[in-house]
This record gives structure tokens, sequence and C-alpha cells, in this order.
């Protein structure tokens, strides 16, 4: 038997939820703590619905969908509530949407939006505004933060740094880098996986500001150039100015579920360097020189028979790459084993 | 043995302590020995008398009369008149009027000891009878039976909710784990709330017979008493009485060659009032911040270190060795239909005598302020009674005569809660008491849910403008309208029950708040 989700039938997986099942079938119930990755909270309350023969608000994100259940997302009841619960959440920071970077990309923009809640309503926000710009790369501003955990699951148990967890009580919960140490001088080590999982703009890429709102910058999906694990990245791309604003990780790829290293989130500034070298060199009289593909192949050819000749080939060593593919990795070790006759072969994820 | 011809009971708890109560006993014996009288008269140091407010007490036995507020200078006096030549000191016993109260707790259960015996030494326990439900328990019936037993006795757990006891057990009796575990919740967070306390302090020995019953029935080899830090006398005592035990071989390996083994360990809690909500003191206990769990898994199934859990209050639990003993038809015999046995309340506010008593469940709320707490303190007018704890409500005299057990109260969508009765007189303003609720429970918060954070936040916000003269009469409609969305959303019960003292408050004393919009 299916479940009916206001009156509509749907069919449903073994262990889902019902927050679930209505997400995978476009319906949409707030939800401001669960993530998939970092799963059901029951922080934010936002998720509540009504489910028929049983009493009260039930929080779908962790309420396990049954057959032939009868559930409503969208009754006057469950409007009403949720309509109080994300008003008290967007009282009680700076949610100044206009100048924040999460514009167009916020959890509970959405949230608001969809209950029509156009303003906050209540006196709650903090009188200053308290921010972080202690890391280099991460800028947090704890005054639109919504304390719905997500970063402290993910930098707990996803990337398991444990630098995340959460000081305080009641209102005055905050975020804490280790104890209570400013970002910068704290464990992290930036991998920024709670800057991708923040559902607000509490936790941003610091580079970003300013340079682009979400709808104006173009989503392009690659590999992470950097290591071999191959990380399924998004650069977030100003194709008029031709640079990329911030790399996100992608979340369903499984090699590496959203999750990015330093590098291969921040470490995008090469592209576009002006120290970038865009052609071969040869040096010549201790300086270099331009050079082209045409003068360089057959140049390094014949420096390298000469050596092999003069020397034998164990006077030569190749080192490659890991920002090259595995197959250019692998051409490269049978060029210098059959064409040199070396086993000096090595690679710098080694180091 | 020797014989005495005069007993003094000097109650040991915190606030005599703070009184100076041990400066006062040395003092009393010297006196005593001056005069010769250290043969003729004993001097016994045990738990709460069971009077707040009222200082170094002392109960006198063969008269049966108690001395109150005492100090240093009235000592010789008290000596030569009372205990050399036989005259009472009426000017410093207790009010004249107390013969007409019952404080005779002789009939009782939790507290039947409290008061009467030395709670540091376990012989004296053994002496009224102690221990022999364990032996009993442990050698002639089998842990279904207990479970059985308690069920039929219709005991229901005294940490507020009332859910069966026995019915809690039978969830988890039946499983088979490796590692069971049971919990005492002595953390009595409840403000005004202090009745665990003084049974610990008073008999700790009935506290440890309950435990070990338990833990057998339920199958636990391990028991922790999760207690507040605060009850500093509590935990030295029940530390001594976990080493008696252990001495006389109640508890340890192998106990009366049963081949059950039970070790009972304390646990101290840093003073966090969610931590008393059963699964935020696994938490806690687990070495975690202390946030409560989403259930189910219920700790029945799924508690400490993910491992069937029993989590039981210490008035609960106190209560078991009698129902063992005597029987479930004879606990029934005390309470009313639904809700058996007796309740202990913690009478504090504008009462003539402050303190504690321990009654027949469903007795009515203004027999036990009249008769227990001795009535309104200098006969002022009644105007409202805090029942329950600040989770509790403000019940106005219209419903003076509710009987108080958690049926009843439901009835008037009250709670029995801690048992804590605070008593307001004509010159209390509801106001500045819901202020102190909603202050409260703003900060113990614990911040896992928004609904609570913000709710509370922002009620505490709107509260203070009424009270500053601020506010608006709206502003109570939309206090009504948070609080009720907090207790249909809150992930624990310390953000659902926020809405029983808003609500009585408001719907039963509005006039108050209207005084400060004029
Ligand atoms: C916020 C909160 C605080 C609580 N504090 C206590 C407490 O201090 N002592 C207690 O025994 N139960 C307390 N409880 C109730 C416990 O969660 C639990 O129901 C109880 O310990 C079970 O024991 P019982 O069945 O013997 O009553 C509290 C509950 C909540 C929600
Ligand atoms: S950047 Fe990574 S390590 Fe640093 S706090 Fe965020 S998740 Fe933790
Ligand atoms: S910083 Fe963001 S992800 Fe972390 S708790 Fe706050 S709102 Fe949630
Ligand atoms: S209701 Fe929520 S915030 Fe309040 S104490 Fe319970 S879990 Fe914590
Ligand atoms: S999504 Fe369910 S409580 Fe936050």
């Amino acid at each position: 038997m299916p479940i009916f989700i206001n009156g509509r039938e749907f069919e449903l997986k073994p262990g889902e939820t019902v927050l679930e099942v209505a997400l995978r079938n476009d319906i949409y119930i707030p939800h401001l703590c669960f993530h998939p990755k970092t799963g059901k909270a029951g922080k934010c309350r936002a998720c509540i619905v009504e489910v028929e023969g049983r009493r009260g608000l039930l929080t779908s994100c962790n309420l396990v969908a049954e057959e032939g259940m009868k559930v409503v997302t969208d009754s006057k009841q469950v409007k009403d509530a949720q309509k109080i619960i994300v008003d008290l959440i967007l009282s009680s920071g700076h949610h100044d949407c206009l100048s924040c970077e999460q514009n167009g990309n916020c959890e509970l923009q959405d949230a608001a939006y969809y209950l029509g809640i156009e303003r906050p309503s209540f006196d709650l926000a903090p009188a200053e505004i308290e921010t972080d710009n202690s890391s280099e790369f991460i800028f947090v501003d704890r005054s639109k933060c919504i304390s719905c955990g997500r970063c402290v699951e993910g930098c707990t148990r996803t990337v398991v740094n444990e630098v995340l967890n959460f000081a305080n009580r009641g209102f005055e919960t905050r975020i804490s880098f280790d104890n209570e140490l400013p970002m910068g001088e704290s464990t992290c080590v930036q991998c920024g996986e709670c800057v991708q999982l923040c559902p607000v703009g509490a936790i941003i890429d610091s580079r970003m500001i300013g340079r682009g709102r979400t709808w104006e910058l173009e989503k392009v999906e690659t590999v992470c150039p950097y290591c071999g694990v191959g990380c399924k990245l998004e650069m977030h791309v100003d194709r008029q100015k031709n640079e990329i604003i911030r790399v996100t990780g992608v979340e369903d790829s499984p090699t590496n579920e959203g999750m990015l290293c330093v590098k291969g989130r921040y470490g995008f500034d090469f592209v576009s360097s002006q120290d970038r070298i865009t052609t071969p060199l040869i040096k010549e009289n201790g300086k270099f020189r331009a050079a082209d593909w045409a003068e360089v192949i057959p140049y390094v050819g014949k420096k390298l028979k000469a050596i092999k000749k003069e020397f034998g080939s164990d006077a030569i060593a190749g080192l490659t790459s890991a920002k090259v593919t595995n197959e250019e990795n692998f051409a490269f070790q049978k060029f210098m084993r059959s064409e040199i006759g070396t086993n000096n072969v090595d690679h710098c994820a080694r180091l | 043995m020797k014989f005495y011809r005069s007993h003094l009971l000097i109650g040991i708890d915190d606030s005599s302590l703070q009184a100076g109560v041990k400066e006062f006993e040395t003092a009393l014996r010297n006196e005593l020995a001056k005069h010769n009288l250290t043969d003729e008269i004993n001097i016994l140091e045990t738990g709460t008398l069971g009077y707040f407010g009222t200082g170094i007490s002392m109960l006198v036995y063969p008269e049966q009369v108690t001395y109150v507020n005492l100090k240093l200078e009235y000592i010789p006096e008290i000596v030569s008149e009372h205990f050399l030549k036989g005259r009472i000191v009426h000017k410093y016993i207790l009010d004249k009027l107390s013969s007409k109260y019952d404080f005779n707790y002789q009939g009782r259960i939790v507290l039947k000891n409290s008061g009467v015996i030395d709670p540091e030494n376990i012989e004296e326990y053994i002496g009224t009878g102690g221990y022999e439900a364990w032996e009993k328990a442990l050698l002639e019936m089998k842990p279904e039976e207990i479970v059985a037993e308690v069920k039929a006795s219709g005991l229901r757990g005294r940490g507020g909710a009332g859910f069966p006891a026995g019915l809690k057990w039978s969830f988890t009796q039946p499983l088979a784990a490796e590692q069971k575990y049971l919990v005492i919740n002595a953390d009595e967070g409840e403000p005004g709330t202090f009745k665990d306390r003084l049974i610990m302090e008073g008999d700790p020995h009935k506290l440890m017979e309950g435990i070990m019953i338990a833990s057998y029935a339920i199958g636990a080899t391990k028991a922790y008493i999760y207690i507040r830090g605060e009850y500093k006398l509590c935990i030295s005592r029940l530390r001594k009485a976990i080493d008696q035990a252990k001495e006389y071989g109640l508890l340890g390996k192998n106990i009366f060659e049963s081949g059950f083994d039970l070790d009972v360990e304390i646990k101290i809690g840093a003073g966090a009032y969610v931590c008393g909500e059963e699964t935020a003191l696994i938490e806690s206990m687990e070495g975690n911040r202390g946030t409560p769990r989403s259930k189910p898994p219920f700790p029945g199934v799924k508690g400490a270190w993910q491992r069937p859990t029993v989590v039981n209050n210490v008035e609960t639990i106190t209560n078991v060795p009698a129902i063992i003993k005597n029987g479930a038809e004879w606990f029934k015999g005390f309470g009313v239909e639904g809700c058996t046995g007796t309740k202990v309340y913690t009478i504090m506010g504008d009462v003539s005598m402050p303190g504690l008593c321990e009654v027949d469940m469903g007795t009515e709320l203004r027999k036990i302020i009249n008769e227990f707490g001795g009535g309104m303190k200098n006969n002022r007018k009644f105007k409202a009674a805090l029942v329950g704890g600040a989770a509790g409500v403000f019940l106005s005299e219209k419903l003076l005569d509710v009987k108080m057990d958690f049926n009843s109260l439901n009835e008037y969508a009250a709670v029995l809660g801690s048992g804590a009765i605070l008593v307001m007189n004509e010159e209390v303003d509801i106001v500045e008491m819901l202020w102190s609720v909603i202050r409260f429970f703003r900060h113990e918060s614990c911040g896992k849910c928004s609904p609570c954070s913000n709710g509370n936040e922002i009620l505490y916000k709107l509260i203070n403008n009424i009270r500053n003269g601020e506010g608006k009469e709206k502003d109570l409609d939309l206090m009504l309208h948070i609080a009720a969305v907090m207790n249909d959303t809150s992930f624990c019960a310390l953000g659902e029950s926020l809405l029983l003292p808003v609500k009585s408050a408001i719907e039963n004393f509005r006039e108050d708040f209207l005084q400060r919009m004029k």
C-alpha cells in the first residue's frame, strides 16, 4: 500500500521518513536542520505535519513512513505553527537578505517565502552582529546562525575533524570552534564542509563576498584537478569576468559526497594567476625563454636519449603529478619503463 | 545495651547544617555532660524532621515535642528546665497550633523512618525491618513476579509524568541483553522541590533497598544514582549506605549466594534542569552535552550506552521495598483508584509551616495546605497555589478542593508534577510569579530545538514589557499563542510544559496582568 500525502498517493521505500518521501516527490515541507548527509536532528521543528489518527503535530524528518499513512503537510494548524517557528528563527538573528551572500540560496528564505512571512515579527535579534574573519577562507556571522547543527554534525561525523561544537544553552547557544577559539586559531583545516552544509549565510566562503549572487553565477560541474581521488565539484563562475568565484562539492557524487579538501575547495586562484606558466620554457644561459611544444618535444627527446646513452637508463627518473588523470599517469610510467628503461618513476602524492 | 530515659532526635539536613547544627550538637552534649545526663539522655542524628525554614530542630521522645529555630544560647535553659526538671520550654517549641497537625509519619511509606532513625547507620534501618524485602525478593521471588507485584500495586512514577512503574519495568525485564542498567533520577531540578533530597538524607538505605529490588527485577547488574552536585549531604550519606550495604553482603557479587551481582555507583550532575529529563540525563551520564534524545527508541530498550535502561525517580523506587514486603493489596490501601499509595509534597510560600509531608494520593489541596502546611501564614487570604513546580499550574481559590493525584489534576488541565506546592497570599502579584517562572525556563532551555530556545526568549521579553508597564493586552494573546506552539512542537517536555504556567496564570489571574497595563 502506498502512503498518502495531501491526498496524493506515493510509493515508499523501506526505512524512508515522511520528509524523504515528500521531498523525493517534490512536495516541499520546510526543513532547516535535516540534510541527507547529516540526517535527522529534530532541532528546527519546522518540518511538522499532521497524520490521521495520531495526536498533535509530528516532525516529518524523524517520522518513519508507513503504508497507508495519511499525511497532511499544509493544513491551517500545521502552517500556523510553522509560521511561528520560522518567524521566530528569522527574528532571532540579522537575516538581512539584501546583502546576504546566500540570498537566493538560503533554506530559511525558502521556508519564509513558502509560509508568506514578509519580515521578522519579533524583537529578538541580538544588538550586535558578531562576525569572525580570522580564518583565511571562511567567514562566520553568528548573528545569522540558526543553531541547526548541520555544521557541527558535518565537522564531527562526516569529515571527522571534530572542531565544531555548540557552546552555551538556550537562546545563547552558539557554534564554537574547539573551545570557543576564533576559527582561524582553532584546529580547523578549512575543508569547508561546514560551509557546504550551512542552510543560511552563517558560515560562508569569505572570498565570494560581494562578487556575485548565486543566480548570476554559472555552475560548471567538473572533477577536482588536484589529486587522484577525483572529487566531483561545481565551479561557480562569473562568465563576464571569466573568474571562478567559489567551488562547492557535489552532494550526490559517490566519490566525495559533497566533501572537499582545502585545496579542492579553496585552491583555485592559480587558474587566473599572472604567474601561471602558459607555454613550455627552455633554460638557456641560466634564463628561461618561452618555447612551443613543437620545439620542446624533440628537444627533450634528444636530451633524454643522450643521457641514457652516456649514463644508462637509471640515470633518469620520472616524477609525475596527481593533478593529471590516471590514464596519463599510466602512460607516463609505461613510457619510463619501456622507452627509458628504468623503474625510477614516482608521483607527487607520495610526498 | 543502654536504656535512656529520653531520646533527642536532631534533624541533620542541608538547611540545619547551614544553621550550625553541628556546633549546636556539641554544645548540647557538653551541657548534658555538665549535668551528668549523658547516660540518661541519648542524642541521635537523623534526617530532616519535616519542617522547612525552621533552622535547627530537635524532636524529644517520649514527650514528642519539637523544638525549632534553636540557638546556642537556649541550651542551658532547655537542659536545666526540660531534661533536668522535666518541664517543656514552651516558648521554643513548634507553634502551639502544631498539636493539631499530623506530623506523625509512622503510618507512611516513604518517610516512615525519616527523622526517626540514624540514616548513617545500617543497623538502625535493619532494626526497622529494613532489607527484609530485598531478601524476600532475591530468594523467594522471580524477577517477573516482582514486576507483576509492582504492576499490581499501581505504583506510578513520582518524577512528574506518573508513568506506571511496573509497566515500565515490564518492557525491559524480558529483554535479553548483555548489560542492563537501572538509573535513579535524583536530579531534582524542579524549583521548590526537595522531596527527593529529604528522602535520601533521611533514609538512604530505603532507597538502596528499592534499587536492589528494582535492579534484580529488570535484570540490571549495575545501577547508577544520578544526583545533583549541590546535594552534598545526600551524596555522602548514599556513599556511606553503599559501603555499609557492601559490608553486609547486600551488594556486590553473588548476593546471598543467589548468583546475582549488583554494583551501585553515584554520578554527579552539573545542575542543568533538562538533565532531569531521562534521555538528557543519559546523555549527560555518558559524558555528552546534556540534551534530550529523540524517542523512540525509549531508554527501556536503548538507553545508557545503548543498553536497556530503566530510569526511575527516587521517590518511586523508595516505595518498592514496602510493596514487596507487604504486597500490592496493602499498597492499594493508600491513595485512590488509579493512583495508589502516598505522595510526598513540599509546601512552600505563604504558609505557617513550610516543609514536607507524605499523604495519601488524592488528598485535597485545601487539606494539604491547611493541615500539613499549617494554613496561611498570619491568616492572610489565599490567592493562588503553583502546583507541580515551575512546570506546574497556578490554581486559584476555586480549585482548592481539587484532589491531588495524577488523574484528578488532569481533569483541570493541571499536573501533580514533582509535588511542589507554592502557596501565595493576596499580596503576591502573579505577573511577578510568571516572570520568574519564564526566567527560569529561559535559563534552562537547552537550546537543542528552536521553538523552546526562541520561544522562551520572546516570552521573557514580553513578560518583561508587561512587568515594566509597557505591555498591551494583545501581548497576552501572543504569549498564549507562542506557548501553545511551543507545547505542540518542542523537542522535549521542557519546552512543552511552559504552556501550563503561562496559560493558567493568564487565564486564572488576568486581572493582575491588566493591572500593569493601566
Ligand atoms: C525538563 C524535565 C525535567 C525533569 N526533571 C526530573 C527530575 O528532576 N527528577 C525526576 O525524577 N524526573 C524528572 N523528569 C522526568 C523524567 O524524564 C522521567 O520521566 C522520570 O525520571 C521517570 O521516573 P518515574 O517514572 O519514576 O517518575 C524531568 C522531565 C523533564 C522533561
Ligand atoms: S572547515 Fe572543516 S574542519 Fe573547519 S570547522 Fe568547518 S567542517 Fe570543521
Ligand atoms: S552555522 Fe549554519 S550550519 Fe552551523 S548551526 Fe549555524 S546555521 Fe546551522
Ligand atoms: S524543548 Fe528543546 S530546547 Fe527546550 S529543553 Fe527540550 S530539547 Fe532543549
Ligand atoms: S527538519 Fe525536522 S526538525 Fe528540522
